[in-house]
């Protein structure tokens, strides 16, 4: 069984989880590069044969249309997945470092770079992608060969229990686990010792995670994300925002809704201030009975409501207006550093001072989200937005370690690295530590000193 | 003035120094690195006076091991330095820990990547310290880049402050300290610990080069007190008498008959890492082990260079980090049980094996786990900037030297451009089977798609 019934290991604390994961990873048999093939093609097969009940579980846990679950979830994670196994023989080939820079002393010498797993390694996901948070990390876990504990969110139902009874039908269900469960399975599991946690959610519990981490040594990873601005230096005439809002969503079905009326009330209470609430220029239904909200835009709500210090993550969008777009680079340097900073400009002087002046995540230059489903650019966070990145060769590079490895003969050897110590020993490596050979030469035969 | 308050006033300070953008230009990061290299050129006797002062260290190590070191590793951040910065990357501000003695790379790679740095260094080697918090603001730019000095209380201080990122060189129970400390304000952490470094030793070896070499990495590199000193020997039965009769040959012609008078040798940095060494030979079940050596001298903090064969496993010396000049000789039936034993032990930083058979090293490289690895030879990947250097498991996170150090301090942003051409209406809703339709054909690598797409068609209802 690759997925595990929560309140039996829960009692027992998941240490037999562990304990199995860790016997077949030192088994060795996650290692094989036929391995590690072999699952990336099952993920693929099953994104293939079981489309269908993809849109269903992302429908029913956030009402998702299917064209932004092909668009946002199975479309960009097979060709993540595909890119993978095309690449998979050269990202986990030995990379010859150069030997230019290895002094005398240790000459000749082959240095290599060699990627090998880290062993047993656990990810949680996020409600929002349930699927690509899930299975985007999980498949850079594979191609490294790590075995894989997934956590997927409680918060996305269906998806969750798609992903138990999947996962192991198409992945080797000895070396793939799938836990479910709340907050409670969640600390039940960081009390183990993991080779690499990666966590998506929210800075409360990233940094939770991270104090229990610390515990064992457990490297993290922490995708928090955070408030991501956009900053807007100009519009097309016919491209102007109230319009195409109108213009994308003319049917409710064509939007997601909202994930549970917990953030439903979060999201309603956001507009309870009245001063928010008089700066609503579109929108602002609310209909509890769908947990529907209607795209929002506010214009110029107070910069020390709650709307603009706690991330929305919801349909609302606040737009703030400064004098000068400049004027936008030192408010955004003044908030905590995001995800993702979003600039529709045509400026290119106003693009190299955010590339230059702003610390985030990502830029993105007149496009939104459009970053995630690159396999050529890391993802990831930076100081409040968490750190540790991935997607594509990145998602390989974070579940694996760079182990140097250093080839000599036994055949040169010189005895000026060696003590006893005396003068001449020391001038021979300074010659050395410069790569002035010749007069090392000179020195060794004894013409100088 | 109170250790918080010089916590959160240098904090600040190196903040504003770092909003400022001063960091940021190539040219600030290289008159930083110029400033190191010549400190290591013109203070080179007041630094090895330091380190004689903290450890006894011989000259020549002295000289091999810190200030050829970071003269290396700064010229070769000089020459990278334009193709590093080339596709954006991105700067935090931190601050380094160090634990050991010179060990300035870090702050090499810290400057290149255009950080404000805190460095701390340990209060253990304090003459080093001193040195540092003295001669660093007469080098380098000293409104971004501050010494901190201090014990506990100061290190609690600094660790309080948020930072971009704390690098840490210590041990493991430390580490786990500096880690929670970091969770609090979700910043990332490289730690760089040590843990026991094996040496296997295959009985088709050059046998004195072998007893050379692991003498040099264990006693001739401030005599086994660094992470990556061999830590204790795997060999055979069969083979340790040669092994132990080589290794006492080198030693007496490194050290001479009584090591505790060589001026070769370092010695034992205070005196509670002498008592814990001494308590690890004077074990019961290890004492009657030693083989060779076993003197010490409580006066001089001197310890010699002691051997030990088949110290029982559940003994204190085979299971903590030794980081002084005591190595155990383990033996086996079979070379290949080495394997197991070191697996069964937590993860090292680095691990050597001497062997010339190439199948026993394919299986090592694959089988075992560590930082790093040597084959015929210990301690010299330090010297490869093209390296990286760091632990795993137990042995730390993250990894530095060369262009790793840069990498370790740097954000790597991505920056996606896109012009306002090209819209593929099948991207937004009203979302369509036609539009999903396309989408599968674009991510596929469909021409036809890739044009419909291009045209903005939404391919019907």
């Amino acid at each position: 069984m690759g997925s595990v019934s929560a309140p039996e290991e829960m009692a027992l604390g998941f240490g037999g989880l562990v304990g199995d994961l860790t016997e077949v990873y030192e088994s060795g048999r996650t290692r094989d590069l036929e391995w590690r093939l072999s699952q990336l093609r099952g993920l693929v097969r099953l994104l293939e044969e079981k489309e269908e009940d993809i849109f269903d579980v992302l429908r029913e846990d956030l009402g998702k249309h299917r064209g932004e679950s092909f668009r946002d979830e199975v479309g960009v994670l097979k060709k993540s997945v595909v890119d993978k196994l095309q690449n998979l023989k050269n990202w986990a080939a030995p990379e010859k470092a150069t030997q230019a820079h290895t002094p005398l002393v240790a000459f000749p010498a082959t240095a290599l770079v060699v990627p090998e797993p880290l062993g047993v390694v656990l990810i949680f996901s996020c409600w929002n992608l349930p699927l690509g948070l899930a299975l985007e990390p999980l498949s850079g876990a594979l191609a490294a060969g790590n075995a894989v504990v997934v956590k997927p969110s409680e918060l996305a139902p269906s998806t969750s229990a798609f992903l138990a009874a999947n996962l192991p039908k198409y992945l080797d269900a000895k070396a793939v686990k799938v836990v479910e469960g709340g907050a409670e399975v969640g600390e039940k599991l960081m009390e183990h010792r993991w080779d690499k946690v990666l966590f998506t959610g929210s800075s409360r519990v990233g940094s939770l995670i991270m104090t229990k981490a610390a515990k064992h040594l457990t490297p993290v990873a922490l995708e928090l994300g955070s408030k991501c601005p956009c900053i807007v230096d100009w519009l097309d005439s016919n491209r102007d925002s109230q319009s195409t809002l109108k213009r994308f969503f003319t049917k409710p079905e064509y939007m997601a809704r909202i994930l549970n009326e917990k953030h439903f009330k979060r999201l309603s209470d956001l507009l309870a201030d009245k001063r928010v609430a008089a700066s609503v220029v579109h929108g602002g239904h609310f209909n509890p009975k769908t947990l529907s909200v209607e795209p929002t835009l506010l214009l110029n709500p107070p910069l020390d409501s709650d709307i603009m210090t706690e991330e929305i993550f919801g349909p609302l969008l606040p737009i703030i207006t400064v004098k000068k777009i400049e004027d936008s680079i030192r408010f955004l340097k003044s908030k905590p550093k995001p995800l993702a900073i979003y600039a529709f400009t045509r400026n290119e002087k106003l693009k190299s001072r955010i590339i230059e002046e702003t610390s985030s995540g990502s830029v993105t230059f007149n496009d939104a989200i459009v970053q995630y489903g690159l396999d050529s650019i890391p993802f990831g966070g930076v100081g409040h937005s968490g750190f540790g990145q991935y997607h594509g060769k990145y998602s390989f590079d974070m579940f694996s370690h760079k182990k140097a490895v250093l080839k000599r003969s036994f055949l040169i050897e010189f005895m000026f690295r060696y003590p006893p110590w005396d003068d001449s020993k020391i001038g021979m490596l300074r010659r050395v530590y410069r790569f002035d050979y010749i007069s090392l030469f000179f020195a060794l035969i004894g013409l100088r000193r | 003035m109170e250790a918080v308050t010089v916590a959160a006033e240098a904090r600040e300070q190196l903040r504003a120094s770092f909003s400022s953008g001063r960091t940021r230009p190539a040219a600030w990061r290289a008159a930083q690195l110029r400033g190191l290299l010549r400190m290591a050129a013109e203070m080179e006797a007041e630094i090895c006076a330091a380190l004689r002062a903290d450890l006894a260290k011989p000259r020549t190590e002295s000289y091999v091991h810190e200030i050829s070191l970071v003269t290396s590793s700064c010229k070769f951040a000089l020459k990278n330095l334009e193709k590093w910065m080339k596709p954006e990357k991105l700067r935090l501000s931190l601050m380094a820990f160090l634990k050991h003695l010179l060990a300035v790379d870090p702050v090499i790679g810290a400057i290149a990547a255009g950080n404000a740095v805190v460095l701390k260094p340990s209060e253990i080697a304090p003459a080093t310290s001193t040195l540092l918090a003295d001669l660093l603001p007469r080098y380098v730019d000293s409104s971004c880049i501050k010494v901190v000095e201090g014990g506990i209380p100061e290190t609690t201080a600094l660790l309080e402050q948020k930072w971009d990122k704390i690098f840490y060189t210590g041990n493991s129970k430390v580490g786990r300290i500096v880690m929670s400390f970091a969770a609090k304000h979700l910043t990332p952490v490289v730690l760089e610990l040590g843990g026991k470094c094996p040496v296997v030793v295959d009985s088709n070896v050059d046998l004195h080069v072998t007893a050379k070499r692991i003498a040099a990495g264990k006693w001739g590199c401030n005599n086994g007190q660094a992470c990556i000193s061999p830590d204790y020997i795997i060999t055979t039965k069969s083979f340790a008498p040669k092994m132990l009769d080589s290794l006492r040959k080198v030693l007496d012609k490194f050290y001479g008959k009584d090591p505790l008078r060589s001026a070769d040798l370092s010695r034992i940095v205070n005196s509670n890492h002498f008592n814990r060494l001494k308590a690890l030979m004077d074990e019961e079940m290890v004492s009657d082990k030693i083989v060779f050596g076993g003197q010490s001298d409580e006066q001089q903090l001197k310890i010699a260079p002691t051997l030990l064969l088949d110290a029982p496993l559940d003994s204190a010396i085979m299971k903590e980090e030794i980081f002084g000049p005591l190595l155990p000789i383990i033996t086996v039936d079979k070379i290949h049980e080495s394997f197991a034993l070191i697996n069964s032990m937590t993860k090292p930083l680095a691990a050597y094996l001497f062997s010339k058979d190439s199948k026993l090293k394919h299986l090592f490289e694959r089988n075992v786990s560590a930082g790093g690895m040597i084959f015929n030879d210990t301690g010299i990947h330090l010297t490869n900037q093209h390296l990286p250097f760091g632990g795993v498991g137990e042995s730390g996170m993250g990894a530095y030297h060369g262009t790793f150090s840069f990498d370790s301090f740097a954000h790597r942003k991505a920056v996606l451009d896109r012009s306002f051409l090209g819209e593929a209406k099948a991207r937004y809703p009203p979302y369509t089977l036609g539009k999903l339709k396309i989408l599968k054909g674009v991510l596929k690598g469909n021409p036809l798609a890739m044009v419909q797409a291009a045209l903005g068609c939404t391919g019907g209802a």
